[in-house]
């Protein structure tokens, strides 16, 4: 009736998980009670739950990073606590079945449902009102997108509760994740959550290629474009072309799992070395889309925070898209030990260092934005500075590994773990907070508590060399990665320093939720009245903080690169010209609802109950149908209720 | 100079909206350029599935080969069905920009049954495969072929769905712009279908067969 | 500027007491060539690395808006000539690392074999559920979790797996291979110093992963005759059945010996023919969710 689903499934005999669920369901339990009880269950479901407003949709994406950061940061610390203190003969608290769980959802949880999630959050929202139009191009699409995603992660969470989560770490390499290894649900549950979220991923680069290309202000040709929206465009081609691959090498390991084909089995001519290639060719542009638009981030900010232009814009966007296409052929230094021959070793180890060469330039290029300007150390601006130097070190370590005979004794350390933390902290992480910081308050209308932001900028740093240089050593010590036990006690000191650094990141975390809970408390001091908190260069800063629905009541016409800095250079007038009635598309629960049946469904694969997946899918198909049916819906703000925003706008906002 | 409506900037540039600096894009315009990357990505989709078949074609585990079961007879009617669905499909997209309701609606009959042979020919291949033991769990080769071959299937069979749902959506509203829209979209998904089925036609087919 | 000192004391320290294991203590000449590829290759980047770090604090620094010495443009300048030469370094060392990368990868091609002055030894290696198993097809003799070598022969492996992919590694000899079933690799090693060097998995296999550890012992030549007639005169015989018990998932597997091998078994397992092979549901010791998840 219910498939492989029993009461054996909830860890009623273990109290960890047991406990940590436990945990989760209270906080969650507390938060629904507080929102039903104090009646905004309307209000939520009307502005936020429907909305297909990219500023909306971008704010609740980036949420979610920022709530499944805590949760994949209590798997990383109970790794390290693990590491640290199971030596020699002692076993630790987590047994190998817990351990590999939590490295494994530590991976996936951090890369699929914390730095995707923030990177698109920050391209949903800015990328259309950098470039000076009202949306996406297709806005319930996006919104589809983003509950698509949060499917996703609602069931990597359940699999803590219900059943278990996979036990292959995070890549998933058969044959370790077919039947005969891996009987049990977990690989269901990480094989349908990121398939499940991939579609959303997938439609949200579609969306954000089609916007970029064919929806900017008049005036605004490709070599006017902001640094973020070239960069968001490269992610999204990426996304294009690469999560395909994906789901394809996805749903052909389901394949073998379900229906018992061939693909990557030991047996009846399966090759597992294809799933490596075909998982990386996929795997290595995913962490140029996670990496680009943070780099588009600091350039807006060290141009803004320099007060000048960004050096070489046309070098930028350059090296942009010789990035984009590179990230296309290195694919192979994921797995220079597979066996695959000197020849092709060495020309994939050469492009490796090749793609060192654009990015180096974006380093260059940052760092002459800085000579001769003026630079301004808030919050973002720490973050870029510290992101100029831990990634440029990442980068290095990461060359170094792109020379295979070096690889041959790296591979799989915790060097390599060292190396890729390096730069996904280093430059996403740290880019998703400058980001945050600086553009907060455009979406919220307040700014940020500076002390707290330059607090939590200091513990990530210190943080993250404290807990990731013990790994470079460990790892040219010869210590290999997943380990649950740690064989030599000579590396116990490197490991506490590891775990000391774990802290210190905490700290940084608790910096930032005190920081976002203070800065609400006191947002009646800290408001943004004049839409232009740090004398920005680029369009997003000439509306109002918040903008209105439709962010832009006039279309601006773009003349120059950093359009707004030119229109303030040459004097902005608050001019107050006829407004015409603007159209924008209604709210819709179609992507709600989509993914509510998509959890259901996915929940049913899983568990194999195939009534419910039968019933999950067509309510999918016609729920689709039924809104597809409609025409468009739009609703018209009328032409009075501009003019009054926009008088109220321009009352409090300082000529500039 | 600051501001100046959208309508000054159009009449400056006209044609050009949705090129450099010409401003947005009219909404057909987005909704097929956006139709059209999706396209794109499901193209990179089975090439991930052609590159597998490429890879794992060879792998018969001892049973059957593409020689063995291939009848290229019965593969060369389900291409020509596809093909000629193909071209009822544009003709029908033409009477549709002509506001030419019956003869659209002939046409996209035409389409529908068309593929709906098609399906019916590979349905009943697959079928025979299997009852002699040549499904897609006997070997690497057949798995690669099952999924290849039967997602493209999956795909057609989405398409006649999405087919007879927009045909009830001209009947009940009439050929209006929304809908010329969505028309565009399915006949874009119908022709891409067709250039991977001549993929799978020359990969999987022909070189298998020799 | 205190974050200027925490990474010279974080690199600096640690990097003293990493010098006697692993990868920075070579005992043989493929591990060698690797460490001096490591300390290379390092010292290419840095001569761009470390400019690039001072020079970020020191723009910082001298140009924040609190400097009133310092210069200031609010124009962008284009350079054309600056850009050149962004370009070009980076363009630069990155083909001077071009050349050491194919010349390295060729050197150091795991399928070369090693000249040496002593006659080759071959070792089959099969990695099991969660120990490795040591064959010596000229020898004929197995072992399990200990691999034995005599000082100054090249030693050329075929690696395959029984199970699920692991990755062969013995740090301080030099380059690991990944093991994969149905399949064969090939190494080729040698180890210059006798000593005892740890070997491991280094790709994740399971539950046991932890516990998949040996110990390479480089002895000298007459030593290892000594030992292999030592190994012929104890233990059991590694045939179908013994085989087929030890192929049943276990981890942390003492040393142990087989005085004979069935002949070419290492070719059987490879072809999967070996019973035991592929016997993922005698583990249910180890690989058995947590909790019952049915099917």
């Amino acid at each position: 009736m219910l498939g492989r689903l029993t009461w054996a499934a909830i860890p009623f005999n273990e109290p960890l998980p047991l406990l940590s669920a436990a945990v989760v369901a209270i906080i969650i339990g507390s938060v629904l009670a507080l929102v039903t009880i104090k009646g905004w269950v309307p209000y939520l479901w009307r502005e936020w739950v429907t909305s297909v407003d990219h500023k909306r949709i971008g704010v609740m994406y980036f949420a979610l990073g920022l709530v499944m950061l805590l949760r994949g940061f209590a798997d990383a610390f109970m790794m390290r606590t693990q590491q640290a203190i199971a030596v020699g003969d002692a076993t630790g608290y987590l047994p190998p079945a817990h351990y590999d769980q939590i490295f494994s959802a530590h991976g996936s949880i951090m890369i699929f449902f914390v730095a995707m999630p923030l990177v698109i959050g920050l391209m949903n929202f800015v990328v259309p009102l950098q470039l000076g139009v009202r949306d996406v191009a297709f806005p319930t699409l996006n919104s589809i997108s983003f509950w698509l995603t949060a499917t996703g992660a609602l069931l990597i969470n359940l699999s803590l509760v219900i059943g278990v989560f996979a036990r292959t770490g995070w890549m998933g390499y058969p044959p370790l994740s077919e039947l005969p290894f891996s009987p049990d649900v977990g690989v269901d549950y990480y094989l349908w959550s990121l398939q499940i979220s991939g579609i959303g991923t997938l439609l949200t680069g579609v969306n954000f290629v089609t916007t970029i290309l064919k929806l900017r202000a008049p005036g605004m040709t490709y070599f006017r474009m902001p640094v973020f929206c070239w960069t968001a465009l490269s992610a999204s081609l990426l996304i294009v072309a690469a999560f395909p691959i994906l789901t394809a090498t996805f749903m052909m390991l389901l394949l073998d799992r379900y229906l018992g084909m061939h693909f990557f089995t030991n047996d009846a001519g399966g090759n597992q070395m294809m799933y490596v290639n075909l998982f990386w060719a996929w795997g290595h542009p995913e962490v140029y889309i996670l990496v680009l638009p943070a780099f588009g981030a600091f350039s807006e900010v060290v141009a803004t925070f320099s007060g000048k232009g960004l050096f070489s814009y046309r070098s930028m966007v350059l090296a942009t898209l010789g990035i984009c296409v590179l990230s296309f052929m290195v694919w192979l230094h994921h797995f220079f030990t597979m066996g695959a021959g000197a020849d092709v070793n060495a020309f994939f180890g050469i492009m490796s260092s090749i793609i060192a060469v654009p990015t180096g330039v974006k380093v260059f290029n940052w760092l002459f934005t800085m000579y001769r300007g003026r630079v301004v150390f808030k919050t973002p601006m720490l973050f870029a500075v510290g992101f100029m130097i831990t990634f440029v070190i990442g980068g290095m370590t990461g060359v170094l590994l792109a020379v295979p005979p070096v690889d041959f004794v790296l591979h799989n350390s915790v060097f390599l773990v060292a190396h890729f933390h390096n730069v996904i902290i280093g430059g996403v992480v740290y880019g998703a907070l400058a980001g945050y910081n600086y553009w907060f308050p455009k979406a919220f209308g307040f700014t940020l508590d500076e002390r707290l932001g330059k607090a939590s900028f200091w513990c990530w740093l210190i943080g993250f060399y404290l807990a990731f240089t013990p790994l470079y050593v460990l790892g040219l010590m010869g210590m290999t990665r997943r380990l649950q036990r740690i064989p030599e006690p000579s590396w116990q000191p490197l490991l506490l320093v590891a775990e000391a650094g774990a802290i210190v990141i905490f700290c940084g975390i608790l910096c930032q939720i005190a920081q976002l809970y203070v800065s609400i408390r006191a947002r009646q001091r800290r408001l943004d009245l004049t839409g232009d908190p740090w004398d920005g260069r680029t369009l997003e800063w000439a509306t109002s903080s918040p903008p209105p629905p439709y962010n832009f009541a006039v279309l601006p016409r773009v003349e120059t690169i950093d359009a707004f800095w030119s229109m303030k250079r040459r004097g902005l007038r608050p001019v107050e010209p006829a407004h015409e009635p603007i159209e924008m598309p209604r709210n819709s629960p179609v992507g709600f609802i989509i993914a509510f049946f998509a959890t259901i469904t996915g929940f049913a694969l899983i568990w194999h109950i195939w009534w419910m997946v039968i019933i999950g899918l067509l309510a999918s198909v016609v729920t689709l149908m039924v809104f597809g049916w409609s025409d468009p819906r739009e609703r018209e703000i009328s032409a009075a209720e501009i003019a009054e925003i926009e008088r109220a706008r321009l009352s409090v906002r300082q000529p500039a | 100079m600051s501001t100046t409506t959208i309508d000054d900037a159009v009449a400056a540039m006209p044609d050009a909206r949705g090129h450099g600096g010409g401003g947005p894009a009219p909404i057909r315009t987005v909704v097929a350029y956006g139709f059209w990357i999706f396209i794109l990505s499901d193209i990179v989709m089975f090439s991930g599935l052609f590159a597998a078949y490429a890879v794992l074609s060879g792998n018969t585990a001892g049973g059957p080969t593409g020689l063995d079961l291939f009848n290229l007879r019965r593969v060369y009617i389900e291409t020509m069905c596809l093909l000629v669905s193909s071209y009822t499909c544009g003709l029908g997209a033409l009477s549709a920009e002509r506001r030419q309701l019956g003869r659209f609606l002939m046409f996209a009959a035409c389409t529908f049954v068309l593929g709906a042979a098609f399906l019916f020919i590979e349905g009943t291949e697959f079928a025979g495969m299997v009852s002699r033991g040549a499904g897609p769990s006997r070997s690497a080769f057949l798995s690669a072929f099952f999924t290849l071959v039967g997602t493209h299937g999956v795909h057609v069979t989405s398409g006649l769905i999405w087919l007879m749902y927009l045909v009830a959506q001209v009947i009940a509203k009439g050929l209006s712009a929304p809908v010329l829209r969505r028309l565009l979209c399915f006949s874009l998904f119908w022709h891409a279908l067709d250039i991977v089925w001549v993929g799978v036609l020359t990969l999987v087919y022909l070189m298998g067969a020799r | 500027m205190r974050y200027r000192a925490l990474p010279v004391l974080l690199f600096g320290a640690p990097t003293l007491c990493s010098c006697t294991q692993g990868v920075l203590d070579p005992k043989g000449p493929v591990a060698a060539a690797e460490k001096l590829l490591l300390i290379n290759a390092t010292a290419i980047t840095l001569v761009v690395v470390v400019p690039v770090i001072l020079a970020t604090l020191a723009f910082a620094w001298w140009y924040r808006s609190s400097n009133p010495s310092a210069s200031r443009s609010a124009d962008e300048s284009y350079e054309g000539r600056l850009e050149f030469v962004l370009w070009s370094i980076p363009a630069l060392i990155v083909i001077l690392l071009g050349g050491v990368i194919w010349i390295g990868s060729h050197q150091l091609d795991p399928r070369a074999p090693i000249a040496a002055k002593a006659d080759p030894l071959r070792v089959d290696v099969v990695a099991l559920d969660w120990k490795w198993l040591f064959i010596y097809p000229a020898e004929r003799i197995a072992t399990v979790n200990q691999l034995v070598i005599p000082v100054g022969a090249p030693v050329q492996f075929r690696l395959t797996s029984a199970t699920v992919m692991n990755s062969f590694f013995i740090p301080q000899l030099g380059s690991q291979i990944y093991t994969m079933g149905g399949m064969t690799t090939h190494l080729n090693l040698r180890a210059d110093q006798p000593g005892e060097y740890p070997g491991f998995s280094a790709n994740f296999s399971g539950d046991g992963f932890s516990g998949m550890r040996f110990i390479a012992k480089a002895v000298p030549a007459g030593d290892f005759s000594v030992w292999v007639e030592q190994v012929r005169g104890a233990g059991s015989a590694l045939d179908e059945s013994e085989y087929a018990d030890l192929a049943k998932p276990s981890s942390d597997a003492p040393p142990t010996t087989y005085r004979s091998v069935v002949p070419n078994l290492f070719e059987r397992i490879v072809a999967q023919t070996v019973s035991g092979s592929q016997t993922p549901g005698a583990g249910e010791v180890w690989r058995r969710p947590v909790r019952q998840a049915g099917g």
